[in-house]
C-alpha cells in the first residue's frame, strides 16, 4: 500500500518536472532586462506556432528554432517595433500558419463559420423531425384509458 | 422528398469524410511558402572556413539556380547529398549552398569528407538568413529564378524521384 503511494508521488513529481520544463522554455539568458518589454516579448511569443513542433507555441518549445524566433522578437522590440510589426515580421517569413488564433479573413471563413453553419443545418432539421413526429400524434388526453393502444397503429 | 432526406445526409457524411481523408493524411510540416514569385531575401553571408567566397543575394541573378540549406549537424542532408554531387558533376544547375546553424569549421570538414557539390557557400551561423527565407528544417531547397525570385521550394531530401519529377521540369520551365 506504502509503495503504491510512493509511486504515486514520484509520478506527481515528474509530470510537475515536465509541466515546469515546458513552462519554462524561455531561457534566463533570452530573457530582456526591461519588464515592459520581456512581458510583450512573452506574449507575442504566446501566439505564435512553433513551427518544427507545431502544437506549441515558440513561448513553449525548447526547439533551436522557436529560440532564434524569440530571440528576434526582443530585438524587434529593443528597436522600437509595435507588438503587431514584429507580428507581421514572422507572418511574412512563415505565413499565416504560425499564428496560432487563425485571421478574419477570405480563406478562414468556412472555419470561423462553419461551426455555426453546421449547428444552424442541424439545428434546422431536428426542429423539422420533431414537428412532424409532434403533428403525427393526435391531440389527446394522455389520462384517457380509450385511446391507449391505438398509438403506433 | 423522402429520398432526398434518405441520400441528402448520405452524401454530406461522403463529403466529410473524402475531405477529412485528403486533409489529415497531408503532411503539416510541408508550410507552403509565403515567399513564392517573390524576390529572395537580401542578404550577405561570409564564406565558411577555408572558403574565400561566401554568398549574396547579389550571386543569385542572372542563371535559375538552386539553394540548398544544409547543415553537418543534419542528417537527412546525407540522403541527398549523391544527388546534389551528380548534378554538380553534370553541371546541370549552381547549387548554392546556406551553412545553417554550423558550428564553426564543421560545415568546411563535413565537404571534404562528402564532397563539395556547391557553387558557393554562405555561413549562417546564426541562422537568420533562414529564417528570412521561411526555413523550418533542412535539408530545404530553393529554386530561383533568372530575376533573382523564388520560385519553388522543397522541403526534405531531394531523392532521385524528386529530382526528376519535381525540380528538374520547374529549373527546365524557368529557363524558358
Amino acid at each position: 500500500m506504502n509503495r503504491k503511494i510512493l509511486k504515486l508521488m514520484l509520478g506527481g513529481l515528474f509530470m510537475l518536472a515536465l509541466g515546469l520544463g515546458a513552462a519554462w522554455a524561455v531561457e534566463p539568458d533570452e530573457q530582456l532586462d526591461d519588464p515592459v518589454l520581456e512581458e510583450r516579448a512573452r506574449d507575442i511569443s504566446r501566439q505564435l506556432r512553433c513551427v518544427v513542433c507545431q502544437n506549441q507555441s515558440i513561448d513553449e518549445s525548447t526547439a533551436p528554432l522557436a529560440r532564434d524566433l524569440r530571440l528576434i522578437i526582443r530585438e524587434r522590440l529593443v528597436a522600437g517595433d509595435s507588438n503587431k510589426k514584429v507580428v507581421t515580421f514572422v507572418v511574412d517569413r512563415y505565413g499565416d500558419f504560425v499564428l496560432l488564433r487563425p485571421p478574419f479573413q477570405g480563406d478562414t471563413y468556412v472555419l470561423w463559420f462553419g461551426p455555426f453553419i453546421i449547428f444552424l443545418i442541424g439545428g434546422g432539421l431536428i426542429f423539422y423531425y420533431f414537428r412532424k413526429v409532434l403533428k403525427a400524434v393526435p391531440d389527446q388526453d394522455p389520462s384517457s384509458p380509450a385511446k391507449k393502444g391505438k398509438r403506433g397503429s | 422528398m423522402k429520398r432526398l432526406g434518405f441520400y441528402l445526409p448520405i452524401a454530406i457524411f461522403a463529403g466529410v469524410v473524402i475531405y477529412l481523408a485528403v486533409g489529415l493524411t497531408l503532411d503539416p510540416h510541408k508550410l507552403p511558402s509565403t515567399l513564392i514569385d517573390k524576390p529572395a531575401p537580401e542578404f550577405d553571408l561570409p564564406p565558411i572556413e577555408g572558403f574565400e567566397q561566401g554568398l549574396s543575394s547579389q550571386d543569385l541573378k542572372g542563371e535559375v539556380s538552386l539553394i540548398n540549406i544544409w547543415g553537418s549537424w543534419c542528417v537527412s542532408c546525407i540522403i541527398e547529398h549523391p544527388v546534389l554531387m551528380e548534378i554538380k558533376k553534370n553541371n546541370i544547375v549552381p547549387i548554392y549552398g546556406i551553412d545553417w546553424k554550423d558550428p564553426p569549421g564543421e560545415g568546411a570538414v563535413w565537404l571534404k569528407k562528402e564532397g563539395n557539390p556547391y557553387t558557393l557557400i554562405g555561413d549562417d551561423a546564426a541562422g537568420r538568413v533562414a529564417i528570412d527565407f521561411g526555413v523550418t528544417g533542412a535539408p530545404e531547397t530553393f529554386i530561383i529564378d533568372k530575376e533573382g525570385r523564388i520560385r519553388y521550394k522543397y522541403i526534405g531530401p531531394i531523392t532521385p524521384e524528386v529530382w526528376n519529377e519535381i525540380i528538374f521540369p520547374v529549373v527546365e520551365e524557368l529557363r524558358k
